[in-house]
């Protein structure tokens, strides 16, 4: 770790260094670094064919998408798709399903993840805390159709999540059924998948803190619950700011895949949210430029709401992403 | 007394220990059980407990039917091909980038607008249905292509390797330049072999990737003897399931009788997610200690 910590030291003085104005004019960097520049230009071509056209297509928002005539042919129509997505009736349906979700994910999986990376840090028995590590990270690398069968497998009606709710006395159903049901089931279904993965970089901020001053409070008689309040959890606030300002930013974009393989119309009512709505209406029902517009919708609010969450904590906290 | 007082020292570590060892059983418990289905014979699951940590009777009977009556294999050799191509794109493409932002901006004027350029991809995308349409403009529909180019660079990877690259000394490199070396020397000679454990971090982002892709080759391949593993797993596991779980087998009526349809459905099941998510788990113990470091450049540097 700690050669870890002198590398980045190493690099943050780099980066200081490199903000030195370069003044040298365009012709005479040519002519210096062509073949640099010849040697990245098949990347350069990657990112202007498959991330920056695609922008370019987003325009099809604003037009009446004809196959027939491609992006560039296809007439202008205004507002006329986000006219007509905030008239469809379940517009709030589908921000509200959105927000729930991705607040209670952020929620719980950071309060999952930050209790969890504090136990693996307060244990002293090295080598409980290696397999118990081991054992939480690995269901990270198990694909999520995987993932997502094994749960719907588990909400059948002799499935375990029955079994476990007839040990309080509920009777079985299919929890895939109920509305009610899809955002516990799925939060369970991340936790499990995700809780020991995220909990690694908070549990290597705490491995960063000055032993030093561990070893001053405990002159002082702090106890360890004490010390974890009061050194560790405030010790890694910059790494939670940090990752905090990163999943404000994704609020929105709550991924579809789970949740297109998990929900069914029954439970629509709770489990559809924008991306998916994006997915049907674009993909499956093929209106094209009607859905794009929706998709843009999503990730302008999303970088609305990055910006806005990094402004907050660089004034109130100092810490920044950008 | 001694004992009280040493119990007392450690309640701390005794209480995590009992809870991160229920959490470690909920953790294995999902797997265990498909493990422990896939292994059994259908009709001892009928009469099976339903919370299930070992096999009931022993037998390979599922996976035997899931080799010879699903096209799991044709998954398999659709997955190794794409991972085969696409890490080999991946991983040059995305060295090429690192190597080119590891540069310093005094001396090379274009890194600046290079480096907003790519960054502004990580939180900006034209979106799910433009990239659909960029995709069958290019004609690549049906081809492997289709699911290898649109992801061939991750900019987040691509910073990863930066860092790294820049903890490598600069004097290195100089030398190899006095001794006449093109970027492309100093890139696969000099840091290539240097930044090995880095590499394999990112590979291995990569390889998982390519490896649990469903969603995509969903889109972009109709064609059925192309699509990959966890296409398959999607058709066969998620859809069964919707629809009542009949159409897993082709002609299991021949192997057992229709009272144990559901049995062998389930331990069928059971075996491809098995066959589908040990690989990873094979190679994973040898890529665990290199996380850490990953993760933790990646997010400080992102």
């Amino acid at each position: 770790m700690s050669r870890f910590m002198t590398r980045l030291r190493a690099n943050i003085n780099d980066s200081r260094i490199e903000h030195r104005a370069n003044t040298m004019p365009w012709k005479k960097d040519l002519k210096k670094n062509w073949g640099l520049y010849l040697f990245v230009l098949p990347v350069i071509a990657y990112y202007l064919v498959f991330c920056y056209y695609p922008m370019y297509g987003a325009t099809i928002a604003f037009r009446d998408y004809n196959p027939a005539k491609g992006i560039l042919g296809s007439e202008w129509v205004g507002l006329k798709h986000f006219i007509s997505f905030f008239s469809y009736p379940d517009v709030g349906r589908l921000f509200r399903n959105t927000m729930i979700m991705s607040v209670v994910g952020l929620v719980v999986g950071r309060s999952a993840s930050i209790g969890l990376a504090l136990m693996f840090h307060e244990l002293r028995y090295k080598r409980l805390k290696k397999i118990t590590q081991t054992i939480s990270i690995f269901p990270h690398f198990i694909s999520m159709v995987v993932t997502c069968t094994i749960c719907m497998q588990f909400c059948m009606t002799d499935g375990l999540f029955n079994i476990i709710l007839g040990w309080f006395g509920v009777a079985p159903k299919n929890l895939l059924g109920i509305p009610e049901a899809f955002v516990p089931v799925r939060q369970i279904m991340h936790l499990w998948r995700s809780v020991g993965w995220d909990c690694i970089i908070m549990l290597a901020a705490m491995s960063g803190v000055d032993q030093q001053i561990y070893e001053a409070a405990r002159l002082d008689g702090c106890g360890r619950i004490q010390q974890m309040r009061h050194i560790t959890l405030p010790a890694i606030a910059p790494t939670r700011v940090i990752t905090l300002i990163m999943a404000v930013g994704s609020l929105l974009s709550v991924g579809c895949e789970d949740i297109i393989l998990l929900y069914n119309p029954a439970i629509y009512e709770t489990a559809d949210v924008i991306s998916t709505y994006v997915y049907r209406k674009g993909l499956v029902e093929f209106s094209f430029s009607y859905s794009t517009a929706v998709g843009l919708i999503n990730s302008i609010l999303n970088i609305i709401l990055l910006l806005i969450a990094n402004k907050i904590s660089k004034t109130v906290t100092e810490t920044s992403l950008l | 007394m001694n004992i009280v007082r040493k119990l007392k020292k450690n309640a701390l570590d005794i209480v995590i220990s009992v809870i991160l060892f229920f959490l470690s059983i909920a953790m294995l418990y999902p797997m265990m059980y498909e493990l422990a289905v896939s292994l059994s014979t259908p009709e001892s699951l009928v009469t099976a407990p339903r919370i299930m940590w070992f096999t009931q009777e022993f037998s390979t009977l599922s996976y035997e039917l899931l080799f010879r009556e699903t096209d799991v294999l044709t998954g398999y050799k659709n997955t190794l091909i794409i991972m085969a191509l696409g890490l080999v794109i991946n991983m040059v493409l995305t060295m090429i980038l690192a190597y080119f932002l590891s540069r310093k901006s005094y001396k090379v004027k274009m890194k600046t607008p290079v480096t907003i350029m790519i960054l502004i991809t990580m939180y900006f995308s034209g979106g799910m249905i433009p990239r659909f349409l960029l995709v069958r403009d290019l004609g690549l529909f049906n081809s492997y292509w289709s699911v290898i180019l649109p992801g061939a660079v991750s900019t987040y990877n691509a910073i990863l390797l930066r860092s790294f690259y820049q903890s490598i000394p600069d004097s290195l490199e100089e030398s190899a330049e006095l001794d006449g070396a093109g970027h492309a020397t100093i890139l696969f000679k000099i840091y290539f072999p240097l930044s090995k454990p880095a590499m394999a971090v990112v590979a291995m982002y990569y390889g998982l990737d390519h490896w649990n892709r469903w969603f995509e080759p969903s889109l972009y391949l109709s064609d059925t003897t192309k699509h990959p593993l966890a296409l398959m797993l999607r058709k066969l596991l998620i859809n069964t399931q919707a629809a009542g779980a009949t159409t897993m087998l082709k002609s299991s009526q021949a192997y057992v009788s229709h009272l144990l349809y559901d049995e062998i459905n389930t331990s069928m099941s059971a075996a491809l997610v098995v066959v589908a998510t040990v690989p990873f788990l094979l190679i994973y113990p040898f890529l665990q200690k290199h996380f850490q470091t990953g993760i933790m450049i990646g997010s400080l540097k992102g």
